[in-house]
C-alpha cells in the first residue's frame, strides 16, 4: 500500500478523474479526433479493471504506473484486434508520428504534449463557448455529464446534447490533435484563454451549492492555465496575466464560505486563511505577465485582484476603480458594471454609488439589487430591505439566498 | 441604439499637464458611460502642438485652428436610443467645468438620410 491516504473516499475519484484526462489525452493524440469513443473507451476499461484489483488486492505501489500500463496494453491489443492501424489510422497520421503512435508513451512530457495539444484541439471556435467548456470538462478534465450538470445548474439532457453537438462539430472539422504549430497557437489562443477563464469562473462563481465540484473546476482550470504557462510557444504574458488572477481569487477559497456553506463577504473574511503561497504564486506570474505592453482585460483582472490581496491602503480602492475604469472600456459585462460601482462607492461613497448603480439598468439581476441593498443598508433601512428581498427572488444560489435573508434579519433587528 | 459622436471642444489645451485628479475624473466618467454599456467607441485625444492644416493651393499652416479660438480636443462614439439619453450622457464631462463644449451628432448609416427627429 502506498503513503497517500487511499482510505480517503475522495482519492479514487480524485485520482481517477486526473489520470482520466493525462491518459485520454495521450490516446488522443494517437486514434485522432475522429475516433475519440476507442480512446475513452480503452481508459475506462482501464479504470473498471483497476476498481476491481484494487478492491481485492489494495491499491498498488504507484497508481498512475499501474494504470498507464494497463491503458498502454489495451490501446496495443485493441489495434492488434482490429487492425486499426493497419486500416485507418496509419494513413491518417504522419510517418514520424507512427512510431511514437506505437509506443504509447505515458511520459511526464508526453502527457503534457498532450494535453497542451487537446486544449488547442477543444478549443474550437466553431463550437460556441459553452460547448467548448463542456468539452474541456469532459475531455481535459474527466468531468462526468451529471457532475457537469451540477456545476452549471444545467439538466443533464442538456449537457448531454451540447457535448453531442459539439464532438460532431470536432469530427468534422479534421483537426489534427499534433503538436500544435505556432499559427495555429497564434489563431486559437485567444479562444483557449476565454475558454479557461471562464471554466475558472463557473467554478468561482457558480451558484452551484457543491462545493467540491467548484473546487475542482478550479484547480482543473489552473492545470490547464500551468500547462500553458510551460510551453514557450504558449508562455504569452496574457497567459501569465490569467494565471496570476487564478492564483489571487483561489487563495480565498477557503476564506470565502463557511464550514457550514454560507457565503463569507469579502471584507469579513479571515485573512489568515487567505493561501499565502498561492498569493506568492500569483505575484510570480504576475511580473511574468507585465513585461509585454499590451494590456489584456487579464492583466487588469489580475491587477484587480492583487489589490484585493493587500489588506490596507488609503489608495487602494482608487487603484481598483482605474482599473475597473480601463476594463470596462475593454469589455462590459453587467458583472464588472457592477464591480466598478461598488468600488467607485468606496471612493465617493455610497450615497455617490448609488448614483451611479441606479444608472446600470440591471434591474433583472440578482448581484445589482444586493449591491444597492448593501450601498443602502446604512441610510436607508427600508430602501436595502427592499433590494435585499428582490436579489433573494432573482439569486438561484442557496448560499447566497441565506446571507442575503441573514442580512435583513440583521438590518431589521437594529431597526427595533 | 443609435450611434452619435462626442466631440470636445476647448480653448486650452486639456493634454496639456492634466493634474491627477483631472485625469481620474476623465476616466470615471468614461467608466461609468461603459458601465451603463452605452459606449460604441472610445475615440480618441487629439493633439494640439502636432498639427497641420492643409489648404487649397498647397498652403499648409501649423496648427489645428487659425481663425477660431477653439479646437478639437477628443472624440468618443456612444451608442443610446436618443439624441436627448446621448447628451444626458455628456453633460457630466469635466471639460465643461473648464470652458470647453461637447457637440453631440448622430453617426449617419450608408443610406441613411439627414433629418431632424
Amino acid at each position: 500500500m502506498t503513503s497517500i491516504n487511499t482510505s480517503d473516499p475522495g482519492f479514487l475519484p480524485h485520482l481517477f478523474r486526473l489520470e482520466y484526462a493525462r491518459m485520454t489525452a495521450v490516446l488522443f493524440r494517437h486514434f485522432g479526433l475522429q475516433h475519440i469513443e476507442i480512446a475513452e473507451d480503452i481508459v475506462s476499461e482501464t479504470f473498471l479493471k483497476a476498481a476491481e484489483t484494487w478492491n481485492t488486492n489494495g491499491v498498488p505501489e504507484n497508481p498512475s504506473a499501474w494504470l498507464y500500463t494497463v491503458a498502454k496494453n489495451k490501446a496495443k491489443d485493441y489495434l492488434k484486434r482490429h487492425h486499426l492501424f493497419e486500416t485507418k489510422i496509419r494513413h491518417a497520421v504522419a510517418p514520424d508520428e507512427t512510431q511514437a503512435a506505437q509506443e504509447f508513451d505515458f511520459s511526464q512530457q508526453t502527457i503534457a504534449d498532450s494535453q497542451l495539444a487537446m486544449i488547442f484541439a477543444v478549443c474550437n471556435p466553431a463550437n460556441s463557448t459553452e460547448a467548448q467548456i463542456c468539452l474541456a470538462l469532459q475531455i481535459l478534465c474527466g468531468f462526468s455529464v451529471e457532475e457537469m450538470a451540477d456545476a452549471f445548474l444545467a439538466k443533464t439532457e442538456t449537457v448531454k446534447k451540447r457535448l453531442q453537438r459539439a464532438r460532431a462539430t470536432l469530427r468534422e472539422d479534421n483537426f489534427r490533435i499534433q503538436q500544435p504549430d505556432a499559427a495555429t497557437i497564434q489563431s486559437r489562443l485567444d479562444t483557449v484563454l476565454r475558454t479557461l477563464y471562464l471554466l475558472f469562473n463557473e467554478g468561482y462563481y457558480s451558484q452551484s451549492g457543491n462545493h467540491l465540484i467548484r473546487k475542482d473546476l478550479c484547480s482543473e482550470a489552473m492545470r490547464l492555465a500551468l500547462i500553458l504557462t510551460e510551453n514557450p510557444l504558449t508562455a504569452t504574458t496574457q497567459a501569465h496575466a490569467l494565471l496570476a488572477l487564478m492564483c489571487f481569487q483561489s487563495s480565498r477559497f477557503e476564506a470565502r464560505s463557511s464550514a457550514t456553506g454560507d457565503t463569507i463577504l469579502f471584507e469579513q473574511q479571515d485573512q489568515e486563511l487567505w493561501n499565502k503561497e498561492l498569493i506568492a504564486r500569483g505575484n510570480y506570474y504576475l511580473v511574468q505577465a507585465c513585461s509585454g505592453d499590451t494590456l489584456s482585460k487579464y492583466q487588469l483582472e489580475a491587477g484587480i485582484a492583487w489589490w484585493h490581496t493587500v489588506p490596507s491602503d488609503p489608495q487602494k480602492w482608487e487603484h481598483i476603480l482605474q482599473l475597473y475604469n480601463e476594463l470596462i472600456l475593454i469589455e462590459y459585462s453587467p458583472m464588472t458594471a457592477l464591480n466598478r460601482t461598488f468600488a467607485y462607492a468606496r471612493v465617493y461613497g455610497n450615497r455617490a454609488g448609488i448614483e451611479e448603480a441606479t444608472q446600470l439598468q440591471l434591474e433583472g439581476n440578482s448581484y445589482y439589487h444586493a449591491l444597492l441593498g448593501y450601498l443602502y443598508a446604512a441610510t436607508d433601512v427600508p430602501a436595502a430591505v427592499a433590494h435585499y428581498t428582490r436579489a433573494i427572488r432573482l439569486t438561484k444560489s442557496a448560499a447566497e439566498k441565506k446571507t442575503l435573508s441573514g442580512e435583513i434579519s440583521r438590518l431589521q433587528g437594529l431597526q427595533h | 441604439m443609435k450611434e452619435f459622436i462626442l466631440i470636445f471642444r476647448n480653448s486650452t489645451n486639456p493634454h496639456d499637464n492634466p493634474s491627477q485628479e483631472q485625469l481620474q475624473e476623465r476616466m470615471n466618467w468614461m467608466g461609468g458611460i461603459a458601465a451603463r454599456n452605452r459606449l460604441a467607441d472610445k475615440g480618441n485625444r487629439l493633439s494640439a502642438g502636432n498639427a497641420k492644416t492643409i489648404r487649397p493651393g498647397n498652403v499648409v499652416t501649423d496648427g489645428p485652428y487659425t481663425e477660431i479660438k477653439e479646437y478639437i480636443s477628443g472624440y468618443m462614439i456612444v451608442k443610446t436610443a436618443t439624441i436627448e439619453e446621448a447628451i444626458e450622457l455628456a453633460r457630466n464631462n469635466p471639460i465643461l467645468k473648464d470652458g470647453g463644449n461637447i457637440e453631440v451628432r448622430a453617426i449617419l448609416g450608408p443610406e441613411e438620410g439627414d433629418h431632424r427627429p
